[in-house]
């Protein structure tokens, strides 16, 4: 209760930091679940080439993200090392898989530069920011804009 | 607790009084007189009142009092529950409930009617004699008219002892009627039966009493009775939940065997009954030598101290205040003792009655003890339960790969955690497993609103009301039974004339049935109506083009056409029903639910409509199938038949169609793998299996798909949940193998398959 206190006054907060290809990308902790193994997914018909299909998550039904695929970049072929990242946001859950977790970072809200003024999809939809840690560069993504929307119906 | 949570408390238990108030009412239409239903009508107006004054909601309180004044009145029995008096309460109920509503959810209610039952409801309370005898004891009130009633003595006081305070007494709608033999009482009539009455465990099992059975013969003249206790077995031998005594009656009465047996109409195959009458002129001696007077309190004493009545006498004493009991006893003494003299005796019978009520409600709440659980935890819990069987069944599979020999314990084990898995599925199950009661109870309630607008006379008569289903099932249930209840009083019963006309009886029957038959409920809804009027329904069909006009239709396939969008027969458009929307709706909807609706229907008798639902929506019993590598499941409920397609059934329709044909008819083959773009190209019909599927518009689709790995119940699980609704899919579930298998949306596929709504004609085409 003490850190999350203090998170809330001084504006810190912890980020988890994962990998994709060669570029590292964090989103908040606090919408993090859990981070699980990779194990197949049941493919679902008619669903946007990102979306892996469902897995089991005792007992609930989780529909797995290809984190790479949704951010535009190659598409993710999934092995035993990869793993999902349980994100929750509002009432929904997913799973994103990712190729490995690297890091838990304590920042505070000035660490996070805003997002370099390029003009792509990218950017505008997903980039939230950019920290500097150690000379590595690191996205934060918005997860509510990774999360399937309504485009999954119209499609 | 703040404010809000209080008055959501009390909203729900308004729409358990609510209930209670009209269950009641309804049974004092069917003409139960046991003061406890008049009592339990009464509380529950008069808690509604109590809390809605608590929360200063004015209307309702207003309207409660008027109602409640009325009420107390037939408590009281000043006004006798006739007919035309229910017909006014039952409607007050339904005014105070669309209150209640409106207190709750906001919106406004039709003044004019409740201002108009506030009217009739005081007509009909200040139409009894002396306004200020409402304060009068209870007792004195009671047993004006109870004595009239009981009093079987030539000296027939019925209609003369009340007379002097009786001037407000005729315009009442207090019905004389039912004294009217006894008035003409001739003391000759009088006659004395030998009653053996030997109640089974079976009686007391269904809530009867044998005690208010003997309280009603004794009202029907001068009683003595003797209980047999020979059979009781020694105290170690004994079963609480059987029966032990019987009782022998000597009844002196003018009321005739029927009238005895008529008090033990609801129990006489429960029991052994011989009714015997005695020779005129013998005494009506006290039986066997025994003081019938010294055998009753005995009785009652062996009652209290041991626990062979299976409704608790016994628990009163752990419930019941000493004065309180006391005061059961000696009612209860009163009920079977000798009436020496019938006026007095029921005097007596009825100012005891009420505490010996107020005992029996007490244990009626003690049996009926309920607690409130939020649903979401129920939903929890079953979700938890559903992952344990699904983990149990994974733990099993993978014992049984290492477990070669197969004798270990733990498999012995795991056989046992496999039958409680099952078990507590079962129970948790139940838990959410309601009686259908409420939603047959709003029937009611629309039945009356369509019988007045329609100007017919109804009757709704419902049995298995305590059938108990999934909670979801329930609550999607109300919806199609309103409209086909309204279709079935409005297009299948015919006007008061015509059925009089028809040799019929001008009151027209609507039978609502609920049971459990092979794991699903059965609904049925019978009207006595004209039955569908196949030639009318026929030509309509032809005239919006819905079937060729040489077409050879069955009577059964004629029937079923009302189920077709857009199809509607009433002559005239009324605003209940009629509007072209009705039965493909409500079709719809069942099927929905994953059920089947059927109709069956004999002209100028009447039709029956058949609904078979899941009793649950949580688990579904499916076909577990391969197509291209991925495994589906298909509800079995949308399944035929099953085939083995060979090549020469085969046939290319078209490009890209292809038909198989099925005893000498054709039909759409589908590839749910292409359909579901599992695969590019079409797969070799003759390598797989066809399932031969019925869809909404009652058209036939045989379905590919590679294999059948079998049959099985799975849990459905929403894929809503945590993702969008995806085309083709109904939802998924999860396999014993722990992983996800996705339910094939049967009617979305085969409607994909036609690009287009299909049209009937082709449909039936199909069929043959």
């Amino acid at each position: 209760m003490t850190t999350l206190a203090n998170t809330m006054t001084s504006g810190a907060r912890e980020l988890i930091a994962f990998r994709i290809g060669d570029q590292e990308f964090c989103v908040d902790i606090m919408s993090v679940r859990e981070i699980r193994g990779w194990t197949p997914a049941t493919s679902m018909p008619h669903t946007p080439g990102y979306m892996l299909g469902v897995i089991n998550l005792r007992g609930a039904v989780l529909p797995i993200i290809d984190l790479a695929a949704r951010l535009g970049m190659n598409p993710a072929e999934p092995t035993v090392r990869h793993v999902i990242i349980v994100a929750q946001s509002g009432q929904r859950i997913v799973g994103l898989l990712v190729e490995a977790v690297s890091d838990i970072l304590s920042v505070t809200n000035d660490n996070i530069q805003p997002t370099p003024d390029v003009s792509s999809d990218f950017e505008r939809t997903f980039a939230r920011g950019v920290l500097a840690i150690e000379k590595r560069m690191i996205c934060l993504i918005e997860l509510d804009a990774v999360f399937p929307h309504t485009e999954s119906e119209a499609a | 607790m703040d404010m809000n949570e209080i008055k959501e408390i009390f909203f729900q238990e308004c729409e358990e009084q609510l209930a209670e108030l009209e269950s009641g009412l309804l049974r004092l239409n069917d003409g139960d007189r046991d003061p406890e239903t008049v009592n339990a009508v009464f509380r529950a107006v008069h808690s509604i009142k109590g809390g809605a004054g608590a929360f200063g909601l004015d209307d309702l309180v207003s309207f409660a009092h008027v109602f409640e004044t009325t009420l107390d009145c037939v408590r009281s029995n000043k006004l006798e529950p006739t007919q035309d008096v229910l017909k006014v309460m039952l409607k007050s109920a339904d005014v105070l409930a669309d209150l209640t509503n409106c207190a709750r959810d906001g919106g406004s209610v039709d003044e004019a009617r409740s201002k108009q039952l506030i009217r009739e409801l005081e007509a009909l309370a200040h139409g009894t004699p002396l306004p200020g005898a409402a304060e009068a004891p209870v007792a004195k009130a009671a047993a004006k008219p109870a004595a009239a009633k009981s009093a079987p003595a030539a000296t027939a006081p019925a209609p003369a002892s009340p007379a002097p305070n009786d001037q407000g007494f005729v315009p009442v709608a207090f019905s004389f009627d039912d004294f009217g033999d006894e008035a003409a009482v001739d003391p000759v009539a009088m006659s004395t039966f030998e009653i053996s009455f030997k109640p089974n465990a079976d009686l007391y099992r269904k809530g009867n009493e044998a005690t208010l059975l003997l309280r009603d013969l004794s009202r029907l003249g001068e009683m003595s009775i003797h209980c047999d206790m020979d059979s009781l077995p020694s105290l170690d031998g004994l079963n609480p939940e059987d029966a032990y005594f019987s009782w022998k009656i000597s009844l002196r009465t003018d009321k005739g065997e029927d009238a005895i047996r008529g008090v033990f109409e609801f129990a006489e195959w429960d029991c052994e009954l011989e009714v015997a009458e005695r020779a005129e002129g013998e005494q009506p001696d006290a039986i066997e030598g025994e003081a019938p007077m010294q055998a009753v309190p005995f009785d009652l004493s062996i009652l209290d101290e041991e626990p062979e009545h299976p409704l608790g006498v016994v628990e009163e004493e752990e419930q019941i205040a000493a004065g309180e009991r006391e005061a059961t006893v000696t009612a209860l003494e009163t009920a079977s003792n000798v009436l020496n003299l019938a006026s007095a005796a029921a005097k007596a019978a009825d100012a005891k009655q009420a505490p010996a009520n107020a005992a029996s409600a007490q244990q009626a709440a003690a049996a009926g003890q309920t607690i409130r659980v939020d649903l979401d935890r129920v939903d929890r819990l079953i979700n938890l339960v559903g992952e344990l069987v699904i983990n149990q069944a994974m733990l099993s599979q993978s014992v049984i790969e290492n477990d070669t020999n197969g004798t270990s314990s733990i498999n012995m084990g795991l056989e046992e955690l496999q039958q409680l898995t099952r078990e507590i599925q079962d129970s948790v199950m139940a838990i959410r497993a309601q009686p259908v009661k409420p939603v047959f109870q709003r029937m009611a309630r629309t039945v009356r609103e369509i019988a007045d607008i329609t100007g017919k006379s109804v009757r709704l008569i419902t049995e298995g009301e305590n059938t108990e289903v999934d909670k979801t099932v329930i609550d999607k249930l109300a919806e199609p039974l309103t409209h086909m209840i309204r279709n079935a009083v409005d297009h299948g019963l015919e006007m008061p004339e015509k059925r009089v006309a028809l040799g019929k009886n001008p009151e027209g029957t609507v039978r609502l049935t609920a049971k459990h038959r092979s794991g699903r409920i059965i609904i049925e809804l019978a009207d006595d109506g004209a039955g569908i009027n196949r030639e009318r329904v026929r030509q309509k069909a032809i005239d919006n083009d819905l079937i060729a006009a040489d077409a050879n239709l069955s009577d059964e396939e004629i029937d079923n056409l009302i189920f077709h969008a857009g199809f509607s027969t009433a002559e005239k458009v009324s605003d209940l029903s009629g509007r072209g929307v009705g039965m493909d709706v409500v079709k719809r909807s069942i099927q929905a639910l994953g059920g089947r609706i059927n109709i069956s229907s004999k002209p100028g008798q009447g039709s029956v409509f058949t609904m078979s639902l899941p009793l649950t929506l949580a688990v579904l019993d499916g076909m577990v199938v391969t197509v291209a590598s991925q495994t589906l499941v298909v509800p079995l409920t949308a399944i035929v038949e099953t085939l083995q397609p060979d090549a020469a059934s085969i046939h290319s329709f078209g490009a890209t169609q292809r038909l198989i044909s099925i005893r000498n008819s054709f039909c759409p083959l589908v590839d749910v793998g292409r359909i579901l773009n599992f695969r590019a190209t079409q797969a070799n019909p003759v390598e797989g299996v066809a399932l031969l599927v019925e869809s909404e518009g009652g058209g036939q689709r045989a379905l590919m798909v590679d294999a059948i790995q079998g049959q099985r119940q799975v849990v459905i699980k929403s894929l809503e949940a945590n993702y969008t609704h995806v085309p083709g899919i109904a939802a998924a579930t999860i396999l014993g193998d722990g992983r996800v298998a996705l339910i094939l949306d049967v009617d979305a596929v085969v409607a994909a398959s036609r690009g287009q709504p299909l049209r009937l004609e082709s449909a039936l085409a199909a069929v043959g």
